[in-house]
């Protein structure tokens, strides 16, 4: 069976190109690029190059980049740095809706004395400005919230938010796994001062990603060892990995202007399941909204359920349900937009690639509204008005 | 990805007794169904039955369920494990039943079976007129506040299931599964249950050593009965019931259950199923137990 693959949000295939950029560096050039002989030199050149070409889909300079392991280290790293830079600052403001990559950062450090500010949202997944500033103070070491969120794709004010977060001499940094390459970033005139970034949702494999470290900005490594990346990230380099997420920074770049081809294909999807399949909607602000994601709330139905018939034409996309999330609660980032359950537990996300095929899309449109019906029939519960849905505050989730 | 069995995905795939059973005026029969879970735990399942009034025996079973996909496998399996028998029987039912009818279920997806086994036992206490509430475990005190589980009810399937880790519990019932704070608590049931449980087999173990030297006199059977009773006492009072030890007839055991237990006709066919095993296991394997 032919797979249609529609979770590019959770991960990416590899490009063609990236793997052909990469292979002679499994095989042939294998030297290490810190060594004196050009064996290894002509290693440390190409790292140069690829180093280049992450700067350019930020509109960074070269020396701002540093390679990492994953998106998840170069949070852990952002986060550390900043606190370590201003060891007389005890105050972060984050948002409700996060990665656990910074939630759970956030929540360690509380432990450690801290204290955490967690913004919330409204039900379209939106901060609020005034939150953000009420909540800032000469105490903020660090303001860190997402680019665009993972699940909705929704879009979060980041130049605002930073600009506030100068105004008290706090640190901005920013989770832009999601946004990388699917929105056009431009660091050199902007307020971010960190920014996360990781290769596998970017078309680069899994265990590459960088960190942005706005010049000027005192930076504390988290791993201390050689002196790669210029002592801010020591250990030997991944250099297949990171030359692939050079060629994937080349090619995204490339790629941006035609974004609004994915978007149309988006929209397709999402206004075709609207239209055909009652008590549907959209989890997330209409427009503030990454081009590749919609993430829509089946109602009476649970999205497990729906992910499984989905499978079983192979096609892939993810839910925020309970039965899904590995932890009983249904996804964390749905609970804080305040949305009923009985939209949480029927969420499903599809994320689509510049892979996204018009055919795709409509196979997708073809077999959906037979999933819904098929476990509609199945439910006990099918109407809003229904006794237990009556008392409104015990159908609305509300986060933690 | 779940790693669900064959059975499971076939049932969720083309699942047998969906749907509701109407409530026509068939003489001698009655419809009856029972409900657990709600749309807010994120699986629910209504259960329908239709009951052969004279012979106490279900005579067609039908499912609706909200939930994933080994809650409707489960919802399923339990409709077709259950037709057929008398309401003693269906009660005796437990979750691994539905569980081994499945091949098997995820632990982490355990719950889906529990919530079958709850469902029949609502819809059967429905049908005997027995308030859900002056029985159900969920009395007793609250131990997890996220998904409204009891100490009871906690307590009841780690003894069902022999479970020894936190983590299994919250796969089986869900109580730990959300704010986490009353994991604690959970560890302290777990503790407190295998407790009991190394004091009895402890106990046993010396009693047998010395039993199975001389057959049992009367007056040490008449003992021994009453030991196993006192120690399922609590567990009784815990529900709001009791036992009392009434008579020895050979290996015929009187007892008279009390409480709130006592006045279902339910409860005291489980009841009665339970402490039989147990004397059959700690005293003498011919021993029937009668209620009076
Ligand atoms: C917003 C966001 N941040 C961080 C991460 C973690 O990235 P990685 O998987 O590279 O550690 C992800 C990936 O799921 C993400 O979506
Ligand atoms: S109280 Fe049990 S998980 Fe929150």
């Amino acid at each position: 069976m032919t797979v249609i693959y529609l979770d590019n949000n959770a991960t990416t295939c590899i490009d063609p190109e990236v793997l052909q950029a990469m292979l002679p560096y499994l095989t042939q050039f294998y030297g290490n690029p810190s060594s004196m002989h050009s064996f290894g030199g002509q290693v440390g050149k190409a790292v140069q190059q690829a180093r280049a070409q992450v700067a350019a889909l930020l509109g960074a300079e070269d020396t701002e980049i540093v390679f990492t392991s994953c998106g998840t280290e170069g949070n852990n790293a952002a986060i550390r740095a900043a606190l370590a830079a201003q060891p007389d600052r005890r105050h972060i403001i984050t948002t409700a809706v996060e990665h656990p990559a910074i939630l759970n950062v956030c929540k360690q450090l509380e432990k450690q004395g801290y204290s955490v500010t967690y913004l919330s949202v409204d039900s379209q997944g939106q901060i609020e400005l005034m939150e953000l500033e009420a909540a800032l103070t000469g105490n903020t070491a660090l303001v860190t919230t997402m680019y665009a969120n993972n699940e909705t794709g929704v879009i979060f004010p980041v130049e605002q938010i930073g600009l506030r977060a100068k105004d008290v001499g706090a640190l901005f940094h920013v989770d832009a796994v999601q946004a990388v390459g699917k929105v056009p970033i431009d660091l050199k005139s902007s307020s971010i001062d960190l920014l996360t970034l990781s290769g596998h949702k970017l078309h680069a494999p899994k265990g590459i990603g960088a960190l942005y470290i706005r010049r000027g900005v005192r930076f504390r490594p988290l791993l201390l060892g050689g002196h790669q990346e210029r002592g801010r990230r020591a250990g030997t380099e991944n250099v297949p990995g990171l030359i692939a997420l050079g060629k994937a920074a080349e090619l995204a770049r490339l790629h941006l202007p035609q974004v609004k081809q994915e978007k149309q294909l988006r929209d397709r999807l999402e206004q075709g399941l609207l239209r055909t399949i009652a008590d549907t909607q959209v989890n997330g602000h209409p427009t503030l909204r990454l081009p590749n994601t919609t993430n829509i709330g089946f109602k009476y139905i649970e999205g497990e359920a729906i992910l499984l018939s989905l499978n079983q034409y192979g096609i892939c996309a993810s839910s925020g349900s309970a039965c899904t999330s590995g932890s009983l609660e249904p996804s964390h980032v749905l609970r804080a937009m305040g949305l009923p359950y009985t939209i949480l537990h029927g969420s499903i996300r599809f994320s689509l690639s510049r892979f996204t095929t018009e055919a795709e899309v409509d196979q997708v449109l073809a077999v959906m509204p037979g999933i819904v019906e098929r476990l509609r029939a199945l439910s006990p519960f099918n109407s809003d008005q229904a006794d237990w849905l009556q008392d409104r505050q015990a159908a609305m989730a509300v986060a933690p | 990805m779940w790693d669900y069995t064959e059975k499971v995905l076939e049932l969720f795939y083309n699942p047998k007794n969906q749907g509701t059973i109407d409530a026509l005026d068939e003489p001698g029969t009655a419809v009856v169904f029972g409900e657990v879970g709600s749309i807010a735990c994120g699986d629910a399942l209504r259960l329908h039955l239709k009951i052969d009034i004279a012979a106490d025996r279900i005579l067609d079973a039908r499912f609706q369920t909200f939930g994933c996909t080994s809650a409707i496998a489960s919802s399923s399996a339990l409709t077709e494990l259950i037709k057929g028998l008398t309401l003693d029987e269906a009660l005796r039912v437990t979750n691994r039943e539905i569980a081994e009818f499945l091949g098997g279920l995820p632990e982490a997806k355990m719950h889906c079976s529990v919530m079958g086994q709850e469902a029949l036992e609502a819809a059967i206490y429905k049908y005997r007129g027995i308030e859900l509430e002056a029985h159900d475990e969920d009395e007793g005190t609250l131990v997890c506040s996220c998904f409204g589980i009891s100490e009871n009810r906690i307590r009841r399937v780690i003894i069902e299931n022999n479970l020894t880790e936190v983590e299994q519990v919250t796969s089986y019932v869900k109580a730990g599964g959300g704010c986490g704070s009353c994991l604690v608590g959970i560890e302290d049931i777990l503790a407190s249950v295998q407790q009991e449980k190394a004091a009895t087999s402890k106990r046993l173990q010396t009693e047998l050593a010395t039993a199975s030297q001389r057959p049992l006199t009367p007056i040490q059977k008449i003992n021994r009965i009453q030991q196993v009773l006192d120690e399922v006492r609590p567990m009784l009072m815990a529900d709001g019931g009791d036992v009392e030890l009434y008579d020895v007839n050979g290996d015929v055991v009187q007892v008279i259950l009390k409480g709130a237990c006592g006045s279902c006709a339910s409860s005291t066919a489980t009841l009665k199923g339970a402490i039989e095993t147990r004397l059959k296991e700690e005293v003498l394997p011919s021993l029937v137990v009668e209620a009076v």
